[in-house]
C-alpha cells in the first residue's frame, strides 16, 4: 500500500521557516516509521536527516512526533496508525536544528541540575552490596527510562517555563534517592522544592502517557513531593530549641 | 587548535570505562558520533559473567572455572593468560559497577542475581532483568557526570592520525556545526563498537558500521582474527532484534517445525546453552533441512516459563515481542534465525590494551587481544568491555605521563583534516553519481548472503569479487546534501569507505582459513586443524592492499582438546 509521508524539513542554510516535503513510499507490512524513513532517504532523498541508532527502542535517539503523537519513530508501526497520510515533525519544546534534529541541550542541562548519580563516599564493599529485590522492585518502573525526552517534550509545564527541570530529571532523582546505596542528603537536593522543581507539575500527566517506555514519571514527581513535605517537616522540629 | 591528552573514541560501555579510570589530572575527552547514551552497549540484553558463586547451582564456581570455559568456548583461539586476566577481575568489576549504583536483579539472600548462559559450567550471568546493557552504561554515564568528564557529542572521527609510527591525534566531523576539525592528542583510545552492519542480517544498531575498525586498518594497525563473525542464535525473525540467550538461560526450548527440541542431535549435555556458534549452527542446519518454517526460521518457546517469570525476568523480551512482531512470547513462540551479533576479531592490542602503534589504544568490542578467540560466550562482552575499558584508561594515562609531548606535529594533522575536507568539498560539488545508501545496501546483501554462518571457497571469492565491484562504484559515489549540518549522507559516506576495508579482511582471512574453527565454519575444510591453524591472522594494509600474516596462539594451562558439549 502506498503512504503519503510528509516530513517536517530544515535547512539551517537555505530555509527561513520549516515547511513539509511529501514523499510517496510503499512501506512493507511490517515496517516501522523509521524503518519507512531510512528507505525514504535511501531510495529518494538522501539528504533528510534524523537520528537513530538502536531501530529497538532502548537507545532513546528517534523520538518525533508523528500524527500529533509523541513517541519513537522506531516503536511505531506504519500499518497501526490506520491511516495512509503519516505527518512526521520534531518534537516540540526543543529548538530545531535540521530536519527532525533538535537541539538536545536544555534535555540534558536539566538532568545535569539534579546530580543524577548516586551519592556514595565509601569503598566498594569487599562481598558486594546487600540490597532487597523489594528494594529495587521500587525503583524498577523508573530504570526504565531512556531519556529520550518525548516525556520533556509533551510537557506543557516545560513548554512554558524554560527553567523547569521537566518530568524525566525528577523521575531520576526519585529513583536515586529512593536507591538504598545513595546517601544524599535532603539539603543537597533541597532545590526541587521550588517551582521550577516538583512544584511545577501541571499534574495533567502528559508525562505518563507519552512515555514509550510505560514510565510514569509523574509518579516520581508526586512521591518527590512527599517525600519533600516529610523532609521538611522534620526539618521544622529540628531547629525547634 | 583543540587538544587533549587522551582521547576516547566512543562512548559505549569500554569508552565511559576508559573516561573513569583516566588518570584525572590528565585532560581526557570522549568524542562519539551518538551521544553516549545511544551507543550500542546500550542494547545488551541478558547478563554479565563473574564467577559469584550467588545461585544455588554455582557454589563451587571460581574464576578459574570461569577462564576454562572461556578458554573451550573460543574454541583454543583465545591467548589464555588474557582470558584468565578478565576472569579474574571479572567479580571485582561487578561489586564496583554495583556500587556506582547499578541495579542489578537480586536473589532472595540480597545479593546480586545469576542465571544460566551457553557453554558455562555454573549459572554465573549477573543481571538486571533484559536490559543490563542499559542499566550499566546507564550508570557509567551518571558517573562521568559527576566526574565532569568532558564529551565531544555528534562529533564522527574520520581519520586516525599516525604518523612515523606514532600516534597523533584524529581528524573528526562536528555534525552539529558540519566542520571537519583536527584534534590532536597524545594518546588516543578505540573504544569503537563493532561493524555489525556490514551485513544484512544483524543484531547491531544501524549505527554499528564499523569505521573505527577501518580507521585503524587504514592508518597502518594490524587487524586480528577478523574472520570470526559472531552470529547469535536467537534474532527475531524478520527484524532480528536480538532475543537475549537469557531466554534459553530461564529455559526456553528451541524448537523445529516437528516440535522437536532438535539441540538434544547436536549437544546432547548442554542442549540449548551450548555456546553460540554451535546453536547458530543447529539452527541454520535444521533450517537448510526443511526443519524450520518458511524455510527462515525455528522457533524459541517460552510458554512454559509461565507468566510471572517472564514478566519478571524477561520483560524486554515480552516488549520486543509485542511491540516488533505483534504478539505475546507468553502465548505464542518466538520465531527466530541466526543474525549476525559480535565481532571476535579487531584491532590487534596486547593485554594492556596498546597497540604496537605507540599511543594508540582500543578496548572493547573494536580490539582483539584475544580472550573470545573464535567464539565468545554470552555475558563475556560486556565484561570484556568494562575489564578492558578501565585497563585502557589506566595504560593510557601512564603512557601519557611516560611520553613527551610530539614536537611539530600540528602541521601535519591540520594537513590531514584540510584533505578530508577537500574530499567532502569536492563529493558535495559533484551532481551525479552513486548513492551512498544504495551501495551500502549492496553491500550488505552479499555479505550475509556469502560470507554467514557456512563458508566456502566459491562464495568467499566472489565475495572479494563484489568487495572489489564496489569499491570502483564508490569512486563514482557523491555527496548530494549542500548543507553539511547534521548530515548523515556524510557521516555513511565517510563510513563506507571504511567497511568496504573490513568485509575485505573479514572474507580473505575466511579465505585463507583452511580450517573450522568456532564461530567460522568452512563446508570444504570442516574439521578443526591445530596442526596448521592454531594461530592468529593478523592483516595490515600496505600500499592500499590487505598483507597477512600469522601468529601463534598463546597457550596455558589448558591444552586443546575437542569441544564437546
Amino acid at each position: 500500500m502506498k503512504y503519503i509521508f510528509k516530513i517536517l524539513r530544515y535547512d539551517p542554510e537555505k530555509d527561513e521557516k520549516p515547511h513539509f516535503q511529501e514523499f510517496i513510499h510503499e512501506p512493507c507490512p511490517a515496517d516501522t516509521v523509521m524503518e519507512a524513513m531510512k528507505d525514504i532517504r535511501d531510495q529518494q532523498d538522501p539528504t533528510l536527516s534524523f537520528r537513530y541508532s538502536c531501530r529497538e527502542a532502548i537507545c532513546g535517539s528517534c523520538a518525533v512526533v508523528i500524527n500529533g503523537h509523541t513517541t519513537l519513530a522506531c516503536l511505531q508501526s506504519v500499518a497501526a496508525l490506520g491511516t495512509t497520510e503519516i505527518v512526521i515533525e520534531p518534537l516540540p519544546n526543543l529548538e530545531i536544528q535540521k530536519d527532525l534534529y533538535v537541539d538536545m541541550d536544555p534535555f540534558w542541562e536539566a538532568l545535569e541540575k539534579i546530580e543524577p548519580y548516586i551519592h556514595n563516599e565509601g569503598e566498594v564493599p569487599e562481598n558486594g552490596h546487600e540490597i532487597d529485590e523489594a528494594e529495587m522492585d521500587k525503583i524498577y518502573q523508573f530504570i526504565s527510562c531512556i531519556l529520550c525526552a518525548c516525556c520533556y517534550s509533551a510537557c506543557p509545564v516545560a513548554s512554558r517555563d524554560g527553567r523547569y527541570l521537566g518530568p524525566a530529571a525528577l523521575a531520576k532523582l526519585y529513583r536515586l534517592v529512593q536507591d538504598p546505596r545513595d546517601q544524599r542528603d535532603y539539603t543537597s537536593w533541597r532545590q526541587v522544592n521550588a517551582e521550577d522543581g516538583v512544584w511545577g507539575c501541571d499534574t495533567v500527566f502528559k508525562c505518563n502517557d507519552v512515555c514509550p517506555k510505560e514510565v510514569r514519571p509523574a509518579d516520581g514527581i508526586l512521591a518527590l513531593r512527599r517525600k519533600i513535605f516529610v523532609s521538611e517537616l522534620k526539618h521544622i522540629f529540628k531547629r525547634k530549641p | 587548535m583543540l587538544s587533549h591528552d587522551i582521547l576516547i573514541v566512543g562512548g559505549g560501555l569500554a569508552g565511559l570505562a576508559a573516561a573513569l579510570e583516566s588518570d584525572p589530572n590528565l585532560k581526557v575527552a570522549v568524542i562519539s558520533k551518538v551521544h553516549p547514551l545511544r551507543s550500542h552497549s546500550v542494547a545488551a540484553q541478558g547478563g554479565i559473567n563473574a564467577p559469584l558463586g550467588n545461585h544455588p547451582d554455582g557454589a563451587d564456581d571460581s574464576w578459574e572455572k570461569h577462564t576454562f570455559d572461556t578458554i573451550k568456548g573460543s574454541d583454543y583461539l583465545a591467548d589464555q593468560s588474557a582470558a584468565e586476566l578478565m576472569c579474574r577481575s571479572a567479580a571485582s568489576a561487578i561489586y564496583e559497577l554495583e556500587h556506582m549504583g547499578v541495579p542489578f536483579s537480586r536473589f532472595p539472600g540480597r545479593v546480586i542475581a545469576q542465571r544460566p548462559f551457553g557453554g558455562a559450567g555454573f549459572p554465573r550471568t549477573c543481571y538486571a532483568a533484559d536490559r543490563t546493557g542499559q542499566v550499566i552504561l546507564h550508570t557509567q554515564f551518571e558517573q562521568s557526570l559527576k566526574k565532569n568528564v568532558k564529551f565531544y557529542d555528534e562529533w564522527l572521527v574520520t581519520d586516525l592520525l599516525i604518523h612515523n609510527d606514532r600516534c597523533l591525534g584524529v581528524v573528526a566531523y562536528d555534525l552539529k556545526s558540519g566542520e571537519i576539525l583536527p584534534l590532536k592528542a597524545r594518546a588516543v583510545i578505540f573504544a569503537t563498537g563493532g561493524y555489525g552492519r556490514v551485513f544484512l542480517r544483524s543484531t547491531n544498531a544501524f549505527i554499528n558500521l564499523g569505521s573505527g575498525l577501518g580507521m585503524a586498518y587504514r592508518a597502518g594497525v594490524p587487524l586480528k582474527d577478523m574472520e570470526f563473525v559472531q552470529f547469535h542464535p536467537t534474532s527475531m525473525f524478520g527484524k532480528n532484534i536480538l532475543i537475549t540467550e537469557g531466554a534459553r538461560g530461564e529455559g526456553g526450548y528451541l524448537l523445529n517445525n516437528q516440535g522437536k527440541r532438535f539441540m538434544e542431535d547436536y549437544a546432547p549435555s548442554a542442549m540449548e546453552l551450548a555456546p553460540r556458534d554451535i546453536v547458530a549452527r543447529a539452527i541454520q542446519t535444521e533450517i537448510d533441512n526443511g526443519r524450520g518454517f518458511e524455510d527462515q526460521y525455528v522457533h524459541l518457546d517460552l510458554r512454559h516459563l509461565g507468566k510471572e517469570k517472564i514478566d519478571k525476568r524477561l520483560p524486554s523480551i515480552r516488549d520486543i515481542c509485542i511491540n516488533f512482531g505483534g504478539f505475546s512470547p507468553i502465548e505464542a513462540p518466538i520465531p527466530i534465525q541466526p543474525a549476525q551479533h559480535y565481532s571476535m576479531g579487531g584491532i590487534d592490542v596486547d593485554e594492556t590494551c596498546a597497540s604496537p602503534v605507540p599511543g594508540f589504544f582500543a578496548a572493547g568490542e573494536c580490539a582483539c587481544i584475544s580472550v573470545h578467540g573464535a567464539n565468545r560466550l554470552g555475558g563475556n562482552s560486556l565484561l570484556d568491555a568494562v575489564v578492558f575499558g578501565s585497563i585502557v584508561g589506566k595504560t593510557a594515562s601512564e603512557y601519557v605521563k611516560g611520553s613527551q609531548e610530539f614536537p611539530d606535529s600540528e602541521s601535519y594533522i591540520l594537513q590531514k583534516s584540510l584533505n578530508r575536507k577537500q574530499e567532502l568539498e569536492d563529493k558535495a560539488k559533484q551532481d551525479s553519481g552513486e548513492n551512498v545508501f544504495q551501495l551500502l545496501n549492496r553491500l550488505k546483501a552479499f555479505m550475509s548472503d556469502k560470507v554467514g554462518i557456512f563458508r566456502n571457497q566459491k562464495d568467499l571469492s566472489e565475495a572479494l569479487e563484489q568487495i572489489a565491484q564496489l569499491r570502483q562504484d564508490f569512486k563514482k559515489s557523491y555527496i548530494r546534501s549542500s548543507c553539511l549540518r547534521y548530515c548523515q549522507e556524510f557521516v555513511t559516506f565517510s563510513e563506507f569507505d571504511s567497511m568496504l576495508d573490513i568485509a575485505e579482511v573479514i572474507t580473505l582471512g575466511a579465505l585463507n582459513r583452511t580450517e573450522t574453527r568456532g564461530s567460522h565454519f568452512r563446508t570444504d575444510f570442516d574439521k578443526r586443524n591445530d596442526a596448521e591453524w592454531l594461530k592468529h591472522t593478523l592483516m595490515t594494509q600496505k600500499e592500499a592492499k590487505p598483507e597477512i600474516n600469522y601468529r601463534e596462539v598463546e597457550i596455558g594451562k589448558y591444552q586443546p582438546v575437542e569441544r564437546k558439549y
